[in-house]
């Protein structure tokens, strides 16, 4: 029994579910990182969601729903900037906002575009990679290596790329070294001449742009349909999983893992044991407490985080 | 006739309720240690913060190796090669000390990643060649903050600062680290750079500086060769008047032991020992002062003792009650009253009004709380007595904590802590930031306590305030008491070889 | 003195930027609806000549601020000790659910009796829900942001299971129809733990008043609640607590306020103020538990606390624009012929959140600026 639930599909199936989780979890790292709290991520999801089976339905083609996705993770992620740092707003607040907007405005332009709440996508895109022998030809490992590894979507292999190129710009590079300095001290860095303004706008743009990503994710890959509130909550558990990940990219990366093998797990055991499938469905979530309770005095935020940038007048 | 570095003329510069600079005229020649002194609002740091394009001077020029110079913001100060080293330091705790100092300027290979070893390599460069080993990959947070400044001069010379400013470099470091500190700058003059030297502290003018530039009240009053004068001359062009730190100190006996503190444990935020195994007593009618270097486990020591903070260990008795551990409610039902080190962070709630402030640490108890509703005329009442007391203004009961300033503030916080007669005064950095007219009152209103035989624990950096105040002074070194003095016996240099566990009395073996 | 008045011109300015905000977005509103190809004076002429010209307009309306009362009041208390209380949502399932329990459990008790009990079941189930997320915060410094939004959809799992438990069972016309129930709901409350509705009230008096409007005694609970949340901040100790921790803990806990006493109780208050949107939608209307009727009031009680600046009295005017504004919403939908979709309205309302407060920030640092002149 073990073994027909700890097997290769299991961990498949718990790499799909965490790309959402990952990536909008990966624009929360670059957000707080430069101390902007990111709430509004799961309305960003949940409108990219929505655009990439708007977009993907109306032009046949499912990269286009991406970009779209995409754009309008930008789009809105400029929003919460400007809220944020031009107009140094409560940063939470904003997030709430962009949280309501997304809930109402996803479903006002389901009604006027297509006359319903749930919409199917009608393309999806291709499996990049090897296919998978039958059970029985060749050997099992070689079975369990192909479907965990070469037979995804391409927007697997696009996450971890991304993921690779933020370690790297994060810890490696100049801006990554500005962007941490300002979601630390940003008055330090102020007088080493980095510009705070315009290093937070860059990270607050990214959260959307990766949170938009997420969401064309999970409606183009994992649900190919888009409904109403979707999201389901993502984008809050994506945040627990920056905060356990202790803020960067790969703690982030594994941290969703987690959480896609948690709810992987879950679904299996449902049919195992006998609990209902309500209390089922409360498994990430409870998780995601789990997760926040245990993370407490480990993980400690940037010191900015959440506080707006005043520079100080005589 | 010695090259001229800089040249500032005629600087003005006004802010909404002060002139800071009036006509300001500054000259600096090449390869000296120029002191710019003045007290706590002459306007020296404004004048250096213009030179460093952090604000704009209102009219007035500078010049720069006698060109004209129109310094718009710190990267253009950067670029002339000016560097300044704040009185805060600006360096990022969590990153390293290479990290911090290339922040901005970062050397690049393959067009995209930091170059970390280059980067070393010049930090190990730098630092030696002025004539100190650093660890490059050390996180800020984990070293000293003497090491910290020293951070912070490699930071400006990276940036091939020719012309240094510092501003109150000494103010946080212990007397051995200002010497030095003092080595440092001397051999950075061996390479020609030049040092503007902000302080008020007249014993290191003497000591290092070339000239001396002193500004009241925002203009110049003089500028002398350091060899041709002398502390008193510089202090009385400073204030304008002859300056005496009077206090007028009864002499009595003390009554019996208020405060008894008992082989005290306590750890600070980071886990690690911040108080060990610390015993002393305080009488009624005096005045124990803790000297000490920030950081030594001051702070923790009063928090303990105000229930703010857990005590690992030990007892703390007041009159014979073991009050060890109690809550902060409960500390100040058993009449204990602290005046907190950082006001503006524990001391008054800015958004709540002077009355509702005057109540905090009552507010729960008759007769400002009967039963369901609170007694809003009690409170006034209240507010409006301790307002005529103590002078607080503007005299408006209803004004926020926010609007008043610092003096009155403290005002607030005095007012409330000694109404209820306590019978111990704690009393952490009372006049920290206050002007003079503040900082007196603060002291007589202390001085009125132990005349009517309270007991007072005074935790202070300024050691001429511990000085004139204690009946008694403890130094505290790394979390241990190393000697208990008369003041009467004692002056600033011992302390300071004490504060800094240079030195040990004998009495006070350390603990392992 | 000049310079005191002007300061007053910027206070009198803070207190109406909910105003500024809220024609901001109507001019927003107006630009979408011109999009999608409709007259927006024609829109917003039904929008509000429909809430507000009569007592049906009116009873609709106050139905509908009834529970964002509830709702705002909770983000609102909440608020003023610091704490982002999101959780209004599972807040209300749980508390409204068990006010129904007790509604259809304890069926023998009179009226008198049982309408109290239910009141507080509501109450009580909210902060029963509200104080996990407090604990948390109190004991371990979990920030109450996500855990309050993740306990919304524990509550949505759980409270579908208990409806499972305890469904209605099928009428005789939908056995007939052999339709099994669609949409999942309790049985219905007892006659005696029902609330009366205004109609019946107004019908006693004499008064003219159509029968079918739905709005009921809960608005009034809802107005008791508002003065009471008054009464405790500004009034009692509690209160003076609660608010010193939301400005600053620090200071608070060397006052000697137990900060974390004070965190837990705010959020058991917030939360039994949203438990108690099941007086409105159960006991005065429905008489039984669905989860459509309780969707969106916790999010919108964020909407209304922050355009009633977190007061009581801003609290119970900014729910009832919002009930307006849903309400002509419904008829707009209604009187397009579904061409402008309701949720125009929610795309309205985060709009309105968004300008607030931003006009809140422009306008606190005019004061700022201002009173540094003078």
């Amino acid at each position: 029994m073990f073994g027909s639930i700890f097997n290769a599909d299991f961990i498949a199936s718990s790499i799909r579910i965490a790309i959402p989780l990952a990536l909008a979890g990966l624009g929360g790292v670059f957000s707080e990182r430069s101390g902007v709290i990111n709430i509004g991520l799961e309305g960003i999801m949940l409108t990219g969601a929505f655009t990439s089976i708007a977009v993907t339905n109306f032009s046949q083609n499912p990269w286009l729903g991406i970009l779209a996705a995409i754009i309008i993770g930008i789009f809105l992620g400029l929003i919460h900037g400007i809220t944020c740092i031009t107009f140094k707003a409560n940063q939470i607040v904003s997030g709430v906002a962009i949280n309501l907007f997304a809930s109402g405005i996803t479903v006002f332009f389901s009604w006027l575009l297509f006359n319903e709440t749930q919409i199917m996508a009608k393309i999806s895109l291709p499996i990049w990679g090897l296919s998978i022998p039958n059970l029985g030809e060749g050997s099992s490992f070689l079975r369990s290596i192909i479907i965990i590894f070469a037979h995804h979507s391409p927007l697997v292999y696009l996450t971890i790329i991304i993921f690779i190129l933020s370690h790297l710009i994060i810890f490696r590079t100049p801006f990554g070294l500005r962007l941490r300095s300002v979601g630390e001290y940003p008055q330090a860095a102020d007088t080493m001449g980095v510009n705070i303004v315009k290093t937070r706008y860059i990270a607050v743009i990214t959260s959307g742009a990766l949170a938009g990503l997420s969401g064309s994710f999970l409606s183009l890959e994992q649900a190919h349909f888009f409904v109403k509130e979707i999201s389901g909550g993502r984008g809050f558990i994506a945040l627990a999983a920056m905060i356990f990940g202790k803020w960067t990219p790969l703690g982030t990366a594994g941290a969703a893992l987690l959480f896609g093998a948690g709810e992987a797990l879950a679904i299996r055991l449902q049919g195992v044991l006998a609990i209902p499938v309500q209390f089922i469905n409360m498994v990430p979530y409870l998780l995601a407490i789990l997760v926040l309770v245990s993370a407490i005095g480990r993980a400690i935020p940037p010191a900015a985080d959440g506080i707006p940038y005043e520079k100080e007048v005589g | 006739m010695p090259e001229i570095a800089l040249e500032m003329k005629d600087i003005t510069k006004r802010f909404p309720l002060v002139v800071a600079n009036d006509k300001v005229s500054f000259t600096v020649y090449k390869g000296e240690i120029h002191a710019l002194v003045g007290e706590n609002g002459a306007g020296k740091t404004t004048l250096m913060s213009i030179l460093y394009g952090l604000y704009q001077a209102d009219s007035g020029q500078i010049f720069i190796k006698g060109k004209k110079v129109n310094i718009a913001n710190p990267n253009v100060a950067i670029n002339l090669k000016i560097g300044m080293v704040h009185q805060h330091f600006m360096l990022v705790p969590p990153l390293s000390v290479t990290e911090n100092i290339i922040l901005g300027m970062e050397p690049i290979k393959n067009n995209i990643f930091i170059d970390l070893e280059r980067a070393t390599n010049k930090v190990k460069e730098i630092s030696e060649s002025i004539g100190f080993k650093i660890d490059p990959y050390a996180k800020i947070e984990n070293i000293s903050v003497g090491i910290q400044q020293r951070v912070e001069i490699i930071k400006i010379l990276y940036r091939g600062a020719e012309i240094l400013i510092m501003d109150e470099p000494t103010a946080v470091l212990t007397p051995q680290e200002v010497e030095e500190l003092f080595e440092i700058l001397r051999s950075l003059i061996k390479q020609g750079k030049t040092i503007i030297f902000i302080t008020h502290k007249l014993n290191e003018v003497q000591a290092v500086s070339d000239r001396i530039t002193v500004m009241r009240q925002g203009k110049v009053v003089g500028v002398k060769n350091t060899k041709d004068t002398n502390q008193e001359e510089i202090a009385s062009m400073m204030v304008g008047r002859k300056v005496l730190l009077e206090v007028d100190k009864k002499e009595h006996n003390f009554g019996k032991t208020v405060l008894k503190v008992d082989k005290l444990n306590a750890l600070n935020n980071k886990k690690l020992p911040a108080l060990k195994e610390i015993s002393f007593e305080v009488r009624e009618g005096e005045i124990l002062g803790f000297a000490g270097v920030e950081g030594n486990g001051q702070t923790e020591l009063v928090e303990v003792i105000s229930g703010l903070r857990l005590a690992a260990g030990g007892k703390i008795k007041l009159y014979d009650k073991d009050i060890t551990n109690y809550s902060p409610r409960d500390i100040r039902e058993q009449k204990i009253a602290h005046i907190p080190e950082d006001r503006r962070q524990r001391g008054f709630i800015s958004n709540y009004s002077v009355a509702e402030n005057l109540i905090l640490g009552s507010n729960y108890r008759p007769p400002f709380n009967e039963g369901l509703t609170l007694n809003f005329s009690a409170i006034n009442n209240h507010a409006d007595k301790l307002i005529k007391d103590f002078d607080i203004r503007p005299s408006d009961r209803d004004n926020l904590l926010k609007s008043l300033s610092g003096g009155n503030q403290q005002k607030v916080i005095v007012a409330r802590e000694l109404f209820g007669e306590p019978r111990l005064l704690i009393a952490a950095q009372p006049t920290r930031g206050l002007d003079v007219g503040s900082t007196e009152f603060v002291h007589k209103q202390i001085l009125n306590e132990r005349d009517k035989g309270k007991a007072i624990l005074l935790v202070s950096a300024d050691l001429e305030e511990i000085l004139s105040l204690s009946d008694l002074i403890a130094v505290i070194y790394e979390g241990e008491i190393v000697a208990i003095l008369d003041p009467k016996k004692t002056n600033e240099k011992e302390l300071g070889l004490l504060m800094t566990g240079s030195v040990r009395n004998n009495k006070f073996p350390k603990k392992k | 003195m000049k310079a005191a008045k002007k300061i007053d011109y910027y206070s009198f300015l803070e207190k109406i930027t909910p105003l500024i905000a809220v024609i901001f977005a109507l001019l927003v509103g107006a630009i979408v609806i011109v999009i999608i190809g409709e007259d927006p004076i024609y829109v917003y002429k039904i929008l509000f000549s429909n809430a507000i010209s009569n007592r049906d307009g009116w009873g609709n309306v106050l139905f509908r601020a009834t529970p964002l009362i509830f709702t705002g009041l909770a983000v609102a208390f909440a608020f003023r000790c610091g704490l982002f209380n999101i959780g209004g949502e599972g807040q209300v399932y749980i508390g409204a659910f068990l006010s129904t329990w007790v509604g259809f459990t304890f069926t023998n008790l009179p009226a008198f009796i049982l309408i109290p009990l239910c009141i507080l079941a509501a109450a009580a189930g909210g902060a029963l829900w509200a104080a996990i997320p407090g604990i948390l915060k109190a004991k371990r410094g979990v920030h109450e942001v996500i855990v309050t939004i993740m306990m919304n959809w524990i509550a949505a799992s759980f409270t579908f299971f208990l409806v499972l438990r305890f469904k209605a069972p099928a009428t005789e016309a939908m056995k007939a129809a052999g339709v099994k129930q669609m949409i999942p709901h309790t049985k219905e409350i007892a006659q005696a733990a029902r609330l009366p509705r205004l109609y019946d009230i107004f019908k006693s008096i004499n008064i003219d008043f159509p029968s079918y409007n739905q709005v009921n005694v809960s608005f009034f609970i809802a107005i008791a609640a508002a003065i009471l949340a008054y009464y405790i901040l500004w009034k009692t100790n509690l209160g003076y607590e609660i608010r010193a921790v939301g400005y600053n803990p620090l200071a608070a806990e060397y006052g000697g306020i137990s900060v974390a006493k004070n965190i837990v109780l705010a959020m058991v208050i917030s939360g039994a103020f949203a438990g108690l949107v099941g007086t409105n939608e159960v006991m005065g209307f429905k008489y039984r538990w669905r989860q459509e009727l309780f969707t969106g009031l916790g999010f919108n009680g964020i909407a209304v606390a922050l355009l009633g600046k977190n007061h009581p009295l801003g609290v119970v005017l900014a729910a009832i624009l919002f009930g307006i504004l849903n309400y002509g919403g419904a008829i707009v939908n209604i009187f397009t012929e579904g061409r402008i979709p309701r949720e125009l309205i929610m795309v309205l309302q985060a709009v309105i959140v968004i300008f607030v407060v931003i006009s809140d920030e422009v306008v606190k640092r005019l004061i700022v600026k201002r009173r540094k002149l003078t």
